[in-house]
C-alpha cells in the first residue's frame, strides 16, 4: 500500500519516524509551517526553521525514499503580535522559490483574535499574489467552531480566490458539511486524543463522500502517531471499503490537490 | 458498507470500553476532594445528547463543548484550548 502524508511535523520527529513510514508505504510527505512546541523569539528563529523546512528536512527524508515537501507561514499561535508577525513574514519571498515550497500554510487562527485575523488576510494575499495554494489550520477544541466559521466568512472576501486551491484542515463533525458546502477540500486529522479518530473520519468519507477529502497524521511535537494514515487505512478495510476506494482517499486526493502546484512531482 | 451486526461485532467491546471509562471519571470526581469547574459542566450538558434519536451525537456533542461567543478580542488572553467553553464559567462560577 502506498500512501502520501499530506500533513505532519517532521522537524519534531526522530529519524526512526521517517523510517516506520517508509516502511508503511509513505511516498511522499508535506510539512506546513508551525508551532514547534514554544513561541521562537525572534525572526531568526524562523529563519533557520524555513531554512530546516527547505533544505534539512527533504534530505533526511530522501533517506528513505521519501520526497518532503513545505508550506511557508508565520503560524496563527505566534502571529497575533502583528508586527513580529509581518517581520516574519517579510522572510517568507527568499524562500517560496525554493524547489520543494507548494504555498502558503499552515495559516489560520489559534483563539480568533483580530490579530490574528489580520495576519491570516496578509497570508492569503500573498498567496493569491503569487497563485499559490493555501493549507488552513482550524483552531482546537472549543475554538474550532468559531474559527471556522471566521475564517470562511474572511475567505468570501477574497472574490479572486479559487476555493479548489484551498485546502481547510482539522475538520470535525461539526465544522466538516460548512468547508465542503462553500467548495473548499477539507483535512482530517487523526489523533489520539483529539480531532478525529480513524472511526470518525471514516463516518465522515462515509456519509459526506471521499471528492474533496484527505487525511493526515499532522505528527508532531505533542500527543500524535506518525502513523496514524495508515492505520486508519487498515480500520477502512476492516470496515469493508475496498482497495481501490482506500488508496484514492490516501494518495489519489491529496495527489489531486497537491498537483496544483507546479513543483509537486510524483 | 458493513451491517449493524458486522459494526458491533467489530467495534462494541471498545465502545464499552469507553462508557465504563467515562463512568469511572465522573465517579472519581464524585470521590476526590475540591471543587468542579465548568469543564465538567461541559461534560455533563453532553451526556444527554447521546440518548436524542438524531443522526448527529457527535457533531451535536461537539456543538456543545463550542465557544458560541461573537466578539472577537484584539489579542488572545492565553494560547491554548481547554475543551470547553469559558462562557459557562459564568454558568458555574468558582466559590
Amino acid at each position: 500500500m502506498k500512501y502520501i502524508e499530506p500533513h505532519a511535523h517532521m522537524v519534531s520527529r526522530t529519524t526512526d519516524d521517517y523510517e516506520k513510514l517508509a516502511l508503511a508505504g509513505c511516498e511522499i510527505l508535506c510539512e506546513p509551517a508551525f508551532w514547534a512546541g514554544f513561541d521562537r523569539s525572534s525572526a531568526d528563529g524562523f529563519y533557520d526553521y524555513f531554512r530546516q523546512l527547505t533544505e534539512y528536512e527533504p534530505k533526511r527524508a530522501a533517506r528513505f525514499g521519501i520526497r518532503h515537501y513545505s508550506w511557508l507561514c508565520i503560524n496563527p499561535k505566534e502571529a497575533d503580535d502583528p508586527g513580529f508577525a509581518r517581520e516574519v513574514m517579510g522572510l517568507l519571498p527568499q524562500f517560496l522559490d525554493q524547489p520543494t515550497v507548494l504555498g502558503i500554510g499552515e495559516i489560520g487562527l489559534n483563539k480568533n483574535t483580530r490579530n490574528e485575523l489580520a495576519i491570516f488576510e496578509e497570508h492569503v494575499q500573498l498567496a493569491l499574489d503569487r497563485d499559490l495554494p493555501i493549507l488552513i489550520h482550524t483552531p482546537h477544541l472549543e475554538d474550532k467552531l468559531k474559527g471556522t466559521r471566521l475564517i470562511l466568512d474572511s475567505l468570501a472576501g477574497f472574490s479572486k480566490l479559487d476555493r479548489g486551491k484551498v485546502i481547510i484542515d482539522h475538520v470535525e463533525e461539526h465544522t466538516i458539511s460548512h468547508v465542503l458546502d462553500a467548495g473548499y477540500w477539507a483535512g482530517m486529522t487523526l489523533y489520539p486524543e483529539s480531532k478525529c479518530s480513524p472511526n470518525r473520519a471514516i463516518d465522515m468519507l462515509e456519509i459526506y463522500g471521499s471528492e474533496r477529502l484527505w487525511m493526515n497524521s499532522a505528527c508532531d511535537w505533542g500527543i500524535s502517531d506518525p502513523l496514524a494514515v495508515p492505520k486508519c487505512a487498515l480500520e477502512m478495510k476492516r470496515r469493508l471499503h475496498t482497495a481501490a476506494d482506500i488508496h484514492q482517499v490516501i494518495y489519489e486526493n491529496p495527489k489531486k490537490f497537491l498537483s496544483q502546484s507546479p513543483k509537486f512531482m510524483i | 458498507m458493513p451491517s449493524k451486526q458486522q459494526l458491533l461485532d467489530l467495534q462494541f467491546i471498545n465502545a464499552r470500553h469507553k462508557l465504563i471509562e467515562l463512568a469511572a471519571f465522573l465517579d472519581r470526581m464524585d470521590r476526590h476532594p475540591g471543587e468542579e469547574d465548568y469543564r465538567l459542566l461541559a461534560l455533563r450538558n453532553a451526556l444527554p445528547l447521546l440518548l436524542e434519536d438524531r443522526p448527529d451525537k457527535a457533531r451535536a456533542v461537539l456543538e456543545s463543548f463550542s465557544d458560541t461567543s461573537t466578539d472577537l478580542p484584539q489579542t488572545a488572553p492565553f494560547q491554548g484550548a481547554t475543551g470547553a467553553p469559558l462562557s459557562l464559567i459564568t454558568a458555574h462560577p468558582a466559590p
